[in-house]
């Protein structure tokens, strides 16, 4: 198969320097706001700083992938004495918790390095240079795209074979 | 739809253990933008000028900025008023921290109480609900970590909470209010809050905040942010460190004291020991303090790093920011900053104000050394400077023995013991504990300030303008280069000609007419960021800062639709200076209590001050007696304010 350049875009997070202002958490909400700028509410923000002040743990997270199910255990870290919450450096929209969830819809937020923009927004806006974004190329084999629908009904096959899905979906497909 | 503000009050009943969400009348963002300039409104508009601090009717208003919760930087301010029962006046401390930003995105844009709960509760704001809980668990709690058991009880990290300590229970006249890595503290609203038993707000907020013209707004944001940048990677080359920046002053960063040390008084505002700053002093505190800091951090939406974590040995973890490192070892004449890192946590924790009641302590050691306490007074103090304060900090907050006359701050302390103990109440000014500072030469600028302000307190009122001329015309040709801050180019000249000593210097320059325009530019400013919410580093309080009279105009049209200008700003925060001005003057405040204390200068010049205060009060529009005139309301749409001064009998006849 032929190699491709794909492009790796990097949030580098040196989260010693944060200062837990959350101007990122207002800025990303900002901007992903309808029109854009129009409103701003952090809680609908794709990237959040987890704090827990007086145990000196300012995180910042930014929301990658949904998930519908939890994983099958969490992780608990404790790093340079300080112990942080249950996965607290997974990304994911996750049924187990509220983190990138739009507070009115519940539908979930994920990160798309505000495309279009020189960089993402909230890396504009540290000025503290807690976010760094960097963009790096990297040669691929060229895999043909599976489109997301293809990729969740191959794992359903995978799991249950071929006939069952297509039982199912036929008597789904009549009842609707 | 409302824009930057939410439109909406939360007003508390606590006699009634009512709770209304209101909307508010969009025209008083017309009138008084927000913040507190609204909340004066209130105020204004319920509170009788009978009422005092620890009656029912006494309102506490809890209010976000205009601007707070929008992407502005450093729109953070909570700002209290209520009246104080130290001043008996208005009082309106503000803090900054994560509280406000919360508040607004719960929806609510000011928590108005009235009343008073019979029980020690706290109150439970997430986003439309809201709630009065049992607080009887939290009882003696410690300030800083009631805030932690709330976020526990509510199994939520990311609530904001404000609490009272000890000191606010027991209603000490400086307790505090204390939030995150701030407190809201000068004038007692912890008591007020104690009063009301109201151990804490804790605040969840998930709803938007609109912007009328966002992509507008960004921009201008962008230019500021240029700034921002720029003056921190360039601090103004001809001042000291410590004020050459923007933000608080960065005390946390900065280890040389030798300024604050050898220039401001030690003890009850005493003594200036020239000489402290030694190569020893400096090495022990350089290592006590980056020892002592963990982190800087900052408030809510601010890139600047006023404050700090505080990890020192056994000591509990707890953030501070400020002069506080100073005050308490200060006062006590203790030269060893481990005492700062241990008395500033017990300090907080109660709730107290670090800048009065340093100086009440030091008060109580005065009394004592001078027989007018006795040694049954001090039954059981340590004998040790350190010893001395951690015991009477003690006695103060649980209101035990002596410390329950203490905790009602220096002036009515002094009253209530008598023999003498009055000519120890050196440093108030309108019963208020003043900066502990003590000078050569009348400065009119610094005797306007500390006269006539709202606020009672000069940290807070002083800002744009330096604090003293600068020895070489160069420096001040070279300083005046870059100043676009300035309302007007003739300015320049003010300063230029503005010299240590000779015929331009003190206390006859700046003249009267000068100082009182520039003391009018640093207050309205002032009154500005008060408003909107914005912490006084970034606008009124630092040399050079970010924000100013030319691009808040612009900010505040862009975020609320408002068609703001220059001079429509300037009227608008005259009209609630105004109207703050005659809710104190109804409730007795006029030019006997405009002076600052009588040892602030060792060179004062009655006459020459009596003529400067008089000049100032025709400058603002007001009269003889410092009471808004007729005309003044008028032009500022407060004709009913000029009725209620004329019906009591504050304006008299003629004063139109």
């Amino acid at each position: 198969m032929a190699k491709i350049k794909k492009k790796i875009k990097t949030i580098k997070i040196d989260a010693d320097k944060c200062n837990g202002c959350r101007t990122c958490e207002v800025v990303c909400a900002a901007f992903h706001s309808q029109p854009k700028y129009s409103s701003i509410n952090p809680a609908a923000s794709r990237i959040h700083v987890i704090t827990r002040r007086l145990d000196d743990i300012w995180l910042p997270v930014f929301a990658g992938e949904y998930s519908p199910a939890e994983c099958m255990g969490r992780d608990k870290y404790v790093i340079d004495g300080k112990e942080y919450d249950e996965c607290s450096f997974c990304r994911a929209t996750c049924p187990s918790r509220d983190m990138f969830k739009d507070p009115d819809s519940g539908l979930p937020l994920k990160c798309d390095m505000c495309e279009g923009e020189e960089s993402p927004l909230c890396v504009q806006w540290c000025l503290n240079d807690v976010l760094i974004y960097e963009e790096r190329e990297e040669e691929v084999e060229e895999m043909v795209q599976i489109e997301e629908m293809d990729a969740g009904l191959a794992s359903l096959i995978d799991r249950y074979g071929l006939e069952k899905i297509g039982t199912a979906l036929a008597r789904m497909s009549y009842k609707a | 739809m409302r824009y930057a503000e939410t439109g909406y009050n939360l007003e508390i009943d606590l006699t009634r253990g009512n709770i209304e969400r209101v909307e508010t009348d969009p025209e008083l963002m017309a009138l008084f933008l927000g913040g507190l300039g609204t909340s004066v409104k209130i105020h204004y508009d319920r509170v009788p000028p009978e009422t005092k601090a620890f009656d029912p009717e006494n309102l506490i208003v809890i209010s976000t900025g205009l601007l707070c919760g929008t992407p502005a930087y450093s729109a953070n301010r909570t700002i209290v008023s209520f009246i104080s029962p130290q001043t008996g006046l208005l009082a309106y401390p503000m803090m900054g921290g994560f509280w406000s930003s919360e508040l607004k995105y719960a929806g609510y844009d000011k928590v108005i109480i009235n009343g008073k709960s019979p029980e020690l509760v706290y109150i439970w704001i997430h986003n439309e609900k809201v709630e009065i809980r049992d607080a009887t668990h939290l009882q003696g709690k410690g300030a800083i970590e009631t805030q932690e058991l709330i976020r526990k009880e509510l199994n939520d990290p990311d609530v904001q909470v404000l609490a009272i300590g000890l000191a606010g229970e027991n209603r000490c006249f400086t307790a505090s209010i204390e939030q995150s890595r701030s407190s809201s503290s000068r004038g007692g609203g912890g008591a007020v809050l104690g009063d009301k038993k109201i151990k804490a707000v804790a605040v969840r907020g998930t709803r938007a905040v609109h912007l009328a013209h966002g992509a507008e707004f960004m921009e201008h944001m962008k230019e500021i942010t240029k700034y921002i940048k720029f003056r921190n990677e360039n601090p103004i080359p001809e001042v000291m460190p410590i004020l050459s920046g923007i933000g608080s002053p960065q005390m946390m960063k900065h280890v040389d004291e030798q300024w604050h040390t050898e220039s401001f008084a030690w003890g009850n505002a005493r003594i200036r020991r020239k000489g402290f700053w030694t190569k020893e002093i400096e090495k022990e505190w350089t290592k006590s303090q980056t020892g002592a800091i963990k982190r800087f951090i900052s408030c809510f939406n601010c890139p600047q790093q006023c404050g700090a974590l505080i990890s020192h040995e056994d000591v509990p973890n707890y953030m501070m920011k400020c002069f506080s490192k100073l005050t308490y070892t200060m006062a006590a004449f203790v030269d060893d900053l481990d005492f700062t890192w241990r008395i500033c946590k017990r300090a907080f924790e109660y709730g107290l104000d670090s800048f009065s009641t340093p100086q009440i302590l030091a008060f109580g050691v005065e009394l004592h050394e001078a027989g007018i306490l006795t040694d049954e007074d001090f039954a059981g103090c340590p004998s040790d400077k350190e010893g001395r304060f951690f015991w009477l900090l003690d006695r103060v907050a649980h209101r035990e023995g002596i410390g329950d006359i203490l905790a009602d701050g220096t002036y009515w302390a002094a009253r209530r013991i008598g023999n003498g103990a009055e000519k120890y109440d050196h440093n108030t000014t309108k019963k208020h504990e003043q900066m502990n500072i003590k000078l050569g030469m009348m400065d009119p600028l610094y005797f306007l300030m500390y006269a006539t302000n709202e606020k009672i307190s000069i940290t807070q009122m002083e800002g744009n303008w330096p604090q003293a001329p600068f020895p070489k015309k160069e420096t001040r040709e070279s300083f005046v280069k870059d100043w676009p801050q300035l309302p007007d180019e003739k300015f320049k000249k003010y300063f230029i000609d503005w010299e240590p000593r000779g015929e331009n210097s003190n206390p006859n320059y700046p003249t009267p007419q000068i100082a009182s325009e520039i003391v009018d530019w640093m207050e309205m400013l002032h009154n500005i960021d008060d408003a909107l919410g914005i912490c006084a580093g970034m606008g009124s309080f630092c040399l050079k800062p970010p924000y100013h009279i030319h691009n808040y105009p612009k900010l505040i049209s862009a975020a609320t639709g408002m068609d703001m200008d220059k001079e429509r700003l300037r009227k608008t925060v005259r009209r609630s200076r105004n109207l703050h001005r005659a809710f104190n003057n109804l409730r007795g405040m006029g030019r006997p209590d405009e002076r600052p204390p009588q040892d602030h200068w060792k060179h004062r010049f009655p006459e020459l001050e009596d003529d400067l205060l008089t000049y100032y009060y025709t400058f603002k529009g007001w009269n003889h007696d410092g009471v808004p005139t007729r005309k003044t309301l008028e032009e500022l749409n407060l004709a009913d304010v000029a009725e209620d001064l004329e019906t009591r009998g504050i304006l008299k006849d003629g004063q139109n």
